[in-house]
């Protein structure tokens, strides 16, 4: 299950200075998890200590917002494209 | 002609846009209570268009008019994750101007329909380029159509200039000059700038405060070592600079909710609790600045 994540800019730190990286995994908290076994700290810029989705992130999954979809449980198929952004912006 | 508040009274007159600025300063006594410095709340919100950016849209629209800049086939321009936005859609509705607006896709969609709602274009630009995408595209619409009057607020002296002549002098007022401490975010750093230049040379200090990661969720702030430097940012105009964290403002907005009865957005939020931290350490009389309110942020899970 091969599935293309792609990052904002404010993230390019937590995923060795990449915004488009291929990752594996079933749900999307597989996908989190794939990613921080290569970028130690990426999963806890994204999820909070309980692992629900931080507040200001927003994750699609091809055009679907997975808050309305399970949240991490999402199911992400195989060739997805996974959308990492910032619910609010900088500077208004 | 130069700008003035006189002058921008006198256009306004008569309109709905005569009751931007004067809004209130409340005292957040339980947040206060304890703390060495007392926390005094300034409500951004009772602005018309619902937040500060009314203060520096309408100024900006000023600007534009008196410098001959807005014919009448001309089209006002700015990249706005959406307070600014809805603050220029407003003002050129009463103006008469055509307004476009180019904002991140995705991001909360409140503001977007508020804009659409008066009347304003809105364009949206790769969510994942955040603000500084919505700034190259605007930049690049108004570098290939003459009618785009881009009034770039993080470029324009006249979003500060909107504090120094309301906010600040309203600051110095309310407090019968007794105010020591100003807190407020950076976004532009209109605010602060303008506030500064207002309220500094009388021996205010002023405090600027940053959200501590690139990905937050402090609308409206910036995070400018990662960010597009805004032409008008200037670190000296503060005397103090901290940082904040997005989980500590988010529960500080929900106990403004719930303790002192001020529906806040998560900027505000940010913004007192940095206060309570310069409070904790020194006296006098802190004023913060509550940017604008919780209904801008019901479709986010700040208050679930």
């Amino acid at each position: 299950m091969s599935v293309t994540v792609r990052l904002p800019g404010a993230l390019r730190d937590a995923a060795g200075g990449k915004t488009k990286l291929e990752a594996t995994g079933g749900t999307l908290r597989d996908v989190i998890a794939d990613v921080d076994r290569r970028h130690p700290g990426f999963r806890g810029r994204i999820v909070d200590e309980s692992g629900r989705l931080r507040t200001y992130v927003n994750v699609y999954v091809g055009d679907e917002d997975v808050r309305t979809h399970g949240g991490v449980d999402a199911a992400v198929p195989d060739g997805a494209e996974v959308m990492i952004i910032p619910a609010m912006a900088g500077g208004r | 002609m130069t700008l003035s508040a006189a002058l921008v009274r006198e256009r306004v007159r008569g309109t709905i846009l005569e009751r931007i600025g004067d809004t209130p300063l409340v005292r957040l006594r339980r947040i206060d209570a304890g703390l060495r410095g007392e926390l005094w709340a300034k409500l951004e919100s009772a602005n018309p268009g619902g937040s500060l950016k009314d203060r520096a849209g309408l100024w900006m629209v000023m600007a534009a008019e008196v410098e001959g800049r807005i014919g009448k086939d001309s089209v006002v321009l700015d990249a706005t994750s959406g307070n600014t936005g809805v603050a220029l859609a407003m003002v050129c509705a009463v103006r008469g101007h055509r307004c476009a607006l180019v904002m991140p896709d995705k991001v909360s969609s409140e503001r977007r329909r508020i804009a659409r709602a008066f009347g304003a274009e809105v364009m949206l630009s790769d969510p994942l380029e955040g603000t500084d995408g919505a700034i190259r595209e605007a930049r690049r619409l108004a570098a290939s159509d003459p009618r785009y009057v881009y009034v770039d607020q993080y470029s324009n002296r006249a979003n500060p200039l909107a504090h120094e002549h309301t906010t600040g002098p309203e600051i110095w007022s309310q407090t019968a000059g007794r105010v020591t401490h100003v807190v407020a975010g950076v976004g532009t750093s209109g605010t602060v700038g303008g506030i500064s230049a207002a309220l500094r040379p009388k021996g205010v200090r002023v405090v600027a405060v940053q959200p501590d990661d690139p990905l937050h969720g402090i609308e409206g702030w910036k995070h400018m070592p990662t960010a597009l430097r805004p032409a008008i940012w200037d670190e000296r105009v503060a005397d103090v600079h901290m940082v904040q964290g997005t989980e500590e403002a988010l529960a500080m907005t929900r106990r403004l909710a719930r303790e002192e009865g001020i529906f806040s957005g998560p900027s505000g939020g940010g913004a007192v609790a940095a206060a309570v931290r310069v409070a904790r350490e020194e006296s006098g009389r802190i004023v913060v600045l509550i940017a604008d309110g919780g209904e801008r942020y019901l479709g986010t899970t700040l208050w679930e």
